[in-house]
């Protein structure tokens, strides 16, 4: 089986999430997915764009899909959930005739021919699908429980991603089944975590991102599974501060199911960047035989 | 609950929220779904359902001057769970657009912070991560209140202390300058 498709990795998988970028390569590669990074792809906006104008939103996203376009690929994936909503917002807007436009107006382009978009994700489990996973993979992750925590928009709202459950999601589930951990059932899989307030409003992060790791903990969840870099970034690297902040003690290492899936496949601890996360997973991998 | 004077309806204001979003604002009945899945509500000073009322209402001032419309995160719940299917969250991010423009912003942390953010994809093409917290700290004049990452942070180096630059970046530049003409345009008007 080859997949080939066109590569969207963000901007924050060349600064805090590149164990995200990196394993999602190394994953893809090693099931037979073909990633070809956009050439001189551009900032898709974040949220602060569609904050300030839907039409530079669409616009900053737009030249990547026609970029992709003219680089010969019709489709595009991302691993990230908030480059993924910018994109396909701005899909929507350039297949609409009245609204194309106003975005060719801004961007002095074309954007009649541009490439569609998915997630690494949805690719993952449609394209090669969880049988073949089960059958690739080497070092089953038994005796390791994990809680999926899909993050509020990738699969909201639905009308506009098109993937998996809005209220209930499955893909990371599944996946992680597939590699043979113990999926606990976590509640708030599409709660937000407090998302870009960060740094203009920590107590949003620490409350929101205090509430997924209080239950998570409740489930003696050994280690929680996301798919999204400012989740990771909130539970992961912020944890001291949430801890700090409502007098907690948690240590719950929070990875990428790219890097699971990857350690499963029989990738390296340094192939899917397991140095990069702040606390640190590797004496439950040991512990659960992983490492 | 804080109450709110209400002011005479505002129709030009109703008109306005309803053409840019696209969405009916008329056809909220109140439910109260979309504040009770909204997970920023503790920190709101009127809930979205009460913001939704309020914009049927007309009343421009109460809206565009909360706190509320700027700390929404797009996190689309109410959007998904609105039993008329609003988009609620859209009318969340148009709320804030008029905000911009009638120079309100109740949260001037949050307006910083995206300020900071679009400037560096306008110089570098991409974001520049560093440049985006030094650029924050001087508009708000505060302490980088994130200083407590560092320890954790810094061995991890992930943070490329150089500004990734594309090629295209005059391109996306231009796009930046496009959309102030084209903003700039229709105020003269
Ligand atoms: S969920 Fe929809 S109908 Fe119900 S209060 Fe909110 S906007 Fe109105
Ligand atoms: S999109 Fe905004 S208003 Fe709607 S539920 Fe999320 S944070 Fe609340």
């Amino acid at each position: 089986m080859s997949i080939s498709v066109g590569y969207y990795p963000g901007c924050s998988g060349s600064g805090t999430s590149v164990e995200y970028d990196k394993s999602t390569r190394a994953v893809c590669k090693k099931l037979g997915i073909e990633l070809t990074e956009i050439d001189d792809w551009s900032c898709c906006g974040s949220t602060p764009a569609h904050t300030v104008d839907h039409t530079l939103s669409a616009a900053l996203s737009a030249r990547n899909l026609v970029l992709a376009a003219k680089q010969g690929q019709e489709e595009v994936v991302t691993p990230c959930p908030s480059c993924l909503a910018n994109l396909r917002t701005a899909s929507h807007k350039i297949e609409d005739e009245a609204y194309r436009p106003k975005v060719e107006a801004l961007l002095d382009d074309s954007c009649e021919s541009a490439a569609t978009v998915a997630s690494t994700l949805q690719l993952i489990v449609e394209k090669v699908g969880l049988d073949a996973i089960k059958k690739a993979v080497v070092k089953p992750l038994k005796d390791l429980n994990v809680a999926c925590y899909y993050g509020c928009i990738m699969n909201r709202p639905p009308e506009l991603m098109q993937f998996d459950d809005p209220e209930n999601p499955m893909a990371m589930d599944k996946i992680m089944e597939a590699c043979g951990a113990t999926v606990l059932p976590f509640p708030l899989k599409v709660e937000c975590c407090g998302a870009a307030a960060g740094m203009p409003k920590k107590e949003i992060v620490t409350e929101l991102s205090g509430r997924l790791l209080n239950v998570a903990d409740s489930l003696n969840t050994e280690i929680i599974v996301t798919a999204c870099p400012l989740c990771q970034m909130n539970l992961d690297l912020r944890q001291g501060q949430v801890n700090r902040a409502n007098g907690t003690g948690y240590d719950i290492p929070v990875v990428y199911f790219t890097q699971l899936l990857g350690l499963a496949l029989g990738l390296s601890a340094d192939e899917v960047g397991l140095s990069k996360l702040v606390v640190d997973p590797t004496p439950r991998l040991r512990f659960a035989g992983v490492l | 609950m804080e109450t709110i004077p209400l002011n005479s309806p505002d129709k030009d204001f109703i008109r306005e929220v309803q053409e840019r979003s696209g969405q009916n604002v008329q056809s909220c009945y109140q439910c109260g779904n979309c504040t009770a899945g909204c997970p920023y509500n503790f920190a709101y000073d009127v809930s979205v359902s009460r913001i939704m009322r309020l914009v049927q209402l007309g009343q421009r001032e109460a809206v565009l001057k909360s706190h509320s419309i700027w700390l929404c995160a797009t996190c689309q719940s109410c959007t998904t769970r609105c039993p008329n299917s609003i988009e609620v969250a859209k009318i969340m991010d148009v709320l804030r657009h008029m905000a911009r423009e009638a120079g309100y912003a109740t949260e001037r942390n949050v307006k910083a912070f995206g300020d900071a953010f679009l400037e560096s994809v306008e110089k570098h093409g991409r974001v520049y991560e560093l440049g985006v917290t030094a650029s924050y700290v001087k508009k708000t004049g505060r302490f980088w209140t994130d200083v407590d990452l560092a320890p954790a942070m810094l061995p991890k180096n992930k943070l490329s202390i150089k500004p990734h630059e594309i090629r295209g970046k005059e391109h996306v530049a231009e796009i930046f300058k496009r959309y102030r003409e084209r903003d700039a345009a229709k105020e003269n008007r």
